[in-house]
Parts: structure tokens; C-alpha cells; sequence
């Protein structure tokens, strides 16, 4: 299957040292073009191109830039949100490591549209080799011209600081992040207000993901209607997919959206190793469903994923053997979530706590079927009282195998299996 | 190793130096942290954190507070090379659990403690991003991927004979 490179078009293409080989390939012609473009007519051609966020919530790009330039404040940011922590997920790292100058053209053409000066790349602490690339980039745009007072002779001037994170997975929530760039502890903020209107300091500011900002140059140099067009049927455009698991190629993948999940297993992942046989995949990440093998043929995309009992998530497919234990990976799911709550709120901080309890009590056999009830009650319960995505999310694991795989929970429970 | 760090080694003046360039601007805070972590033995003792508070006017016990929010930032004192060995679930189901328990035989201690001789704490982290070519680790800011039992223990080897740095 042949990958479409959009988003991925200049990884590996040229020298992330040389800013010359990054503009002999076309680079920072995307935003020569934008600032001689009316900010409404961008804003058309990201709306045109479908574009959505591609970090996992996949709010449509053009309607939160929208947003953005019509809020009311002279000072405003531009945040993207490079702390890549969902488990399954390392797209973001491959791109910033072979192509950050796509990231800064991406968001100085943002800074453009929504009428902000400064932008902030919130960077995870697990990628400290990536800070030096990208500091040097933006170091060699700045001297270029393309970054910092008057970029192009235009009126318009913008620069951009790379902000550590901490090892916080919370922090991939935007508020959370923005009180973690704002030297405070990362706990997520109520919404609303929503950083559109008050974000950083209390300032407009937009906040993409890496990919999202990467695919907004070549949407400006060819158009909305050139990037839709990429994706299947009624997508639009494309979608990079990290593959991670039992599978024989692993690694990250440019597809049209709508590319048949089956298809991207099999054909592009090479199936399980050693001839085993699939059992089941976590979509979306550490927080999305688990679907069984007979559920596997489904167009990726955001509405197909979630109609489906899938999860669409920021393109992450981990894949599981017949070797494996469901429950296990539950297990070591809700680990993850209760290690990584913050702690705010009290349905995500005791209710991950709680669903690791019971799952550790079922694979002990010590299990009872109301159980089973209470980690659907409590699951619904944080799903709907959370204050943020983590809490929100989190359950999908458990709620997802309860319905997917059933009876790897009743044969745990005495009297279980009829 | 005390639980207490050992801040007989630690230069109060290069932490005030650093902790000077935070200017009131604190998207700089993580990084000065993380800065004068790198140069207090991977950790920012007590004493440190009181430098900091009094350079930069950040309440002691807000300094606290972010140190112990973030699993990067620790109070506590660790080895030279910290070892991350992640336990996140697209390494777990490719057998991250028999590299961290080959680590842990090889070295001769449990996740969270440190070797006798400093050089080594041994620590589970949560995904570092790696998952295409998991089971991975970080050593310190290296990462090492497509790991297994043995080659995670002539690596850990490695290091012991001054072979990596």
C-alpha cells in the first residue's frame, strides 16, 4: 500500500540543519504566500481542506482559527502542543525530528491568521534530543528572516520559544498545559472558558498539534480543495497512524483518511509475528476502545471510529496477539491512568484508582459478576463527571472490553461462563 | 543512599546563578528546574529549592508543590544515569516486563532505588514515545529501542565499564 506523504511530505528530505535544503524544497514559500493573503481567504482554504485537529479530539481547524482571530485582546498565542504522551502515539516525535521547519512555518502562518506575535512549542520531556532540532530551526529561521520583526518586509513579525514539560501526561490537555508553560503544576482548568478566549495569561490563544501545523503550509501553497481531495470517498485528506504491538512492521504511516483499519494491519503491518493470530487492537491510544478481531473493518476516521465502537484518537493502533491477556492489558492500562491522574477532580483521581481495584480483584478470581456492574457505573460515572479528557476518556479501556471481550472477564468470575 | 541529598558537592552559587535568569518569566521555570536538577545530582535538594525561592520570589513551598507534580523533577537524590524503563502498554505486550526484570537482576535493586555506588537509579516511567520500536528505555536523554532481556544487560554493562557516556 503506498503511503500519501502530506503531513510526513519532507521527513528524512533534507538536513534539519540547513535551513537552505528546507526552502530549495519549497519551504517557507507557504508562508511568503500567506502574508500576502487576506487572513479570511486562509481561514476559507483551512475550512475547504477539512481539516481536523489531529491530536485526538479532532475539532475541525479552520472554526478554532476562526475563533481565535475574531476574540477580542491585542495580545494573543500560539500554542502547539508537542507533549505527545498518549502510549501508542510517536508520530509527532517523527516529524518535529526530521522536519521541524513545517512546524514553524505552520504556526508563523497561524500567528498571521489569528493575529499573534509570540508562539510557544510545548515540548515533552521524554524527547530531549528533539529540543535541540527544533532550537536550532528556530534559531536559523530567525537569522533567515522567517521568523522574528517584519518577516518577509511585512507588517507582521512573530516569534517562537520551545517550553520543556515535565513527564506529565495530563499535561497534553490544553489547559493543563498552559498551566504548566505558565510555571505552575499542570492541572487542567474549567472550561469555559476555553483558550480561545482566555488561555495563556488570559490571553486568545490557539492551540494545534504538531501534525495539524505541519499540513497547514501545503494547504495554503495548493489549496483546501487540493488537500481534501487526498482522502477516501467522503474524507478528507490524510491522517498519519503510529502502528505499535504484535505486529510484524511497526512504525509511522501516511494514509488517505478512510483507509480500512483491517487493511492498514494486514497489508502495512505485516499481521502478528511468529503465526499468531490477531485478537484484538486498542484505537486511539491508551484512552480509546478495544475492539476484538472481528470488529476490524472500519474506515479510519473520527465519525466511521466512533460509530463503530472504535476510537479514533491521533492515529494510534496497537495491536494484540491470541498470546495475550485482555485483562492484563486493562491492568496495565488503568496503571497508566492512575499514576496520571493529577488529582484535580475527584471522579478521575479515586475512579481510576477504584477500576484498577476491581480489574486486579477480577484477574485474581476473586471477582463477582455485580463487579462487572459496578466498573460500568463507575465508568459512566467519571465519564460523565471528569473535568477533563483524561477522566472523561480513561474508562474507555474497561467499558470497551466489558461489551468486546466478556467473556475474558466472566471466565475470571466464579459461575461466570454458563 | 540517605534520603536526604547529599548538598555537601552542590555549588549555591551556580543554582542562584541559574535560578537568576527566571526574570519573573515563568514559562522559563520548568527549565531552570530541570537546569539546576542537572547540576544538584539529578535532583533539587532542599536547600537548593530555598536558593531558589529567595532569587526568584516563588513561594518555597510552590517550588515544592511543581517538583513533585512532575515526574522529571524529583526531591529526592538519584543515581548519575537514571534508567527509565517504560512500562506503558505498547511496550508492555512486546515484553518490557523481562527487560525491566533483567535491569533489575543485573543491577541488583528495584524500581525506585539507586546503586550502592550512585551511578544508577533504576525507575518505571510512563510512555516515552517510542512505542513503534518498543520495548524501549532511556538512559538518561539517550533512548535504546527493540530491546530484549540480553541486550538490555550487555548495555546496562556498558555503561558500568565507562563504555557510554
Amino acid at each position: 500500500m503506498q503511503e500519501t506523504r502530506i503531513a510526513l511530505r519532507f521527513v528524512g528530505q533534507y538536513d534539519t540543519a540547513c535551513v537552505n535544503e528546507y526552502c530549495a524544497l519549497g519551504g517557507y514559500s507557504g508562508l511568503r504566500k500567506a502574508l500576502a493573503m487576506d487572513k479570511n481567504a486562509i481561514i476559507q482554504e483551512v475550512n475547504a481542506s477539512g481539516l481536523r485537529g489531529c491530536g485526538g479530539a479532532g475539532f475541525p481547524v479552520g472554526r478554532k482559527w476562526e475563533m481565535v482571530a475574531a476574540a477580542e485582546g491585542g495580545n494573543k498565542f500560539v500554542v502547539c502542543n508537542a507533549d505527545e504522551g498518549e502510549p501508542a502515539t510517536n508520530k509527532d516525535r517523527v516529524i518535529m525530528a526530521g522536519d521541524p521547519h513545517s512546524l514553524i512555518e505552520g504556526m508563523a502562518i497561524a500567528g498571521y491568521v489569528v493575529g499573534a506575535s509570540k508562539g510557544y512549542i510545548y515540548l515533552r520531556y521524554e524527547y530531549p534530543y528533539i529540543f535541540p532540532v527544533l532550537e536550532n530551526a528556530i534559531r536559523d529561521a530567525r537569522a533567515a528572516g522567517f521568523l522574528g520583526d517584519h518577516i518577509f518586509g511585512s507588517d507582521f513579525s512573530f516569534d517562537i520559544s520551545v517550553v520543556s514539560g515535565g513527564g506529565a501526561y495530563v499535561c497534553g490537555e490544553e489547559t493543563a498545559l498552559l498551566e504548566s508553560i505558565e510555571g505552575k503544576r499542570g492541572e487542567p482548568r474549567f472550561k469555559p472558558p476555553y483558550p480561545g478566549t482566555s488561555g495563556l495569561y488570559g490571553c486568545p490563544t490557539l492551540i494545534n498539534n504538531v501534525e495539524s501545523l505541519v499540513t497547514i503550509p501545503p494547504i495554503v501553497l495548493n489549496g483546501g480543495a487540493w488537500y481534501e481531495s487526498f482522502g477516501l470517498g467522503e474524507h478528507h485528506g490524510t491522517k498519519i497512524f503510529t502502528l505499535s504491538g504484535n505486529l510484524v512492521n511497526r512504525g509511522v504511516f501516511e494514509f488517505p483518511r478512510g483507509t480500512n483499519l483491517r487493511q492498514l494491519i494486514y497489508e502495512v503491518g505485516g499481521g502478528c509475528p511468529g503465526g499468531r493470530q490477531l485478537q484484538g487492537v486498542q484505537t486511539g491510544g491508551a484512552s480509546g476502545n478495544i475492539i476484538n478481531a472481528n470488529m476490524i473493518d472500519i474506515p479510519l476516521d473520527i465519525d466511521d471510529c466512533s460509530a463503530a465502537g472504535a476510537t479514533f484518537g491521533a492515529g494510534d493502533i496497537m495491536v494484540f496477539d491470541d498470546s495475550k491477556d485482555v485483562l492484563e492489558i486493562v491492568e496495565n492500562l488503568m496503571e497508566f491512568f492512575s499514576h496520571e491522574s493529577c488529582g484535580k477532580c475527584t471522579p478521575c483521581r479515586e475512579g481510576n484508582t477504584r477500576l484498577l481495584q476491581l480489574i486486579r480483584k477480577i484477574r485474581n478470581g476473586e471477582g463477582t459478576l455485580a463487579d462487572l456492574d459496578t466498573l460500568e457505573d463507575l465508568s459512566e460515572t467519571m465519564m460523565d463527571c471528569s473535568l477533563c479528557g483524561l477522566g472523561q476518556a480513561s474508562p474507555s479501556p474497561v467499558v470497551s472490553t466489558l461489551r468486546n471481550f466478556r467473556n475474558d472477564y466472566l471466565s475470571k468470575i466464579e459461575g461466570g461462563l454458563k | 543512599m540517605q534520603n536526604q541529598c547529599d548538598t555537601s558537592t552542590v555549588d549555591m552559587a551556580q543554582v542562584a546563578a541559574i535560578a537568576a535568569r527566571y526574570k519573573n518569566e515563568p514559562d522559563q521555570l520548568m527549565r531552570i528546574l530541570l537546569e539546576i536538577q542537572s547540576v544538584c545530582g539529578n535532583a533539587i535538594p532542599r536547600e537548593a529549592a530555598t536558593v531558589i525561592s529567595s532569587v526568584t520570589g516563588i513561594p518555597e513551598v510552590e517550588i515544592y508543590g511543581f517538583i513533585t507534580f512532575y515526574a522529571m523533577l524529583s526531591d529526592k537524590p538519584r543515581g548519575q544515569y537514571i534508567i527509565r524503563m517504560c512500562k506503558s502498554a505498547p511496550c508492555h505486550i512486546v515484553g518490557a516486563r523481562e527487560v525491566a526484570q533483567a535491569i533489575c537482576d543485573c543491577l541488583g535493586i528495584a524500581p525506585g532505588e539507586t546503586t550502592a555506588d550512585g551511578l544508577f537509579t533504576l525507575e518505571f516511567c510512563e510512555c516515552i514515545g517510542l512505542c513503534d520500536t518498543a520495548p524501549a528505555i532511556m538512559i538518561n536523554d539517550a533512548v535504546y529501542t527493540n530491546l530484549t532481556p540480553q541486550s538490555a544487560v550487555s548495555l546496562i554493562r556498558a555503561y558500568q565499564q565507562g563504555g557510554v557516556c
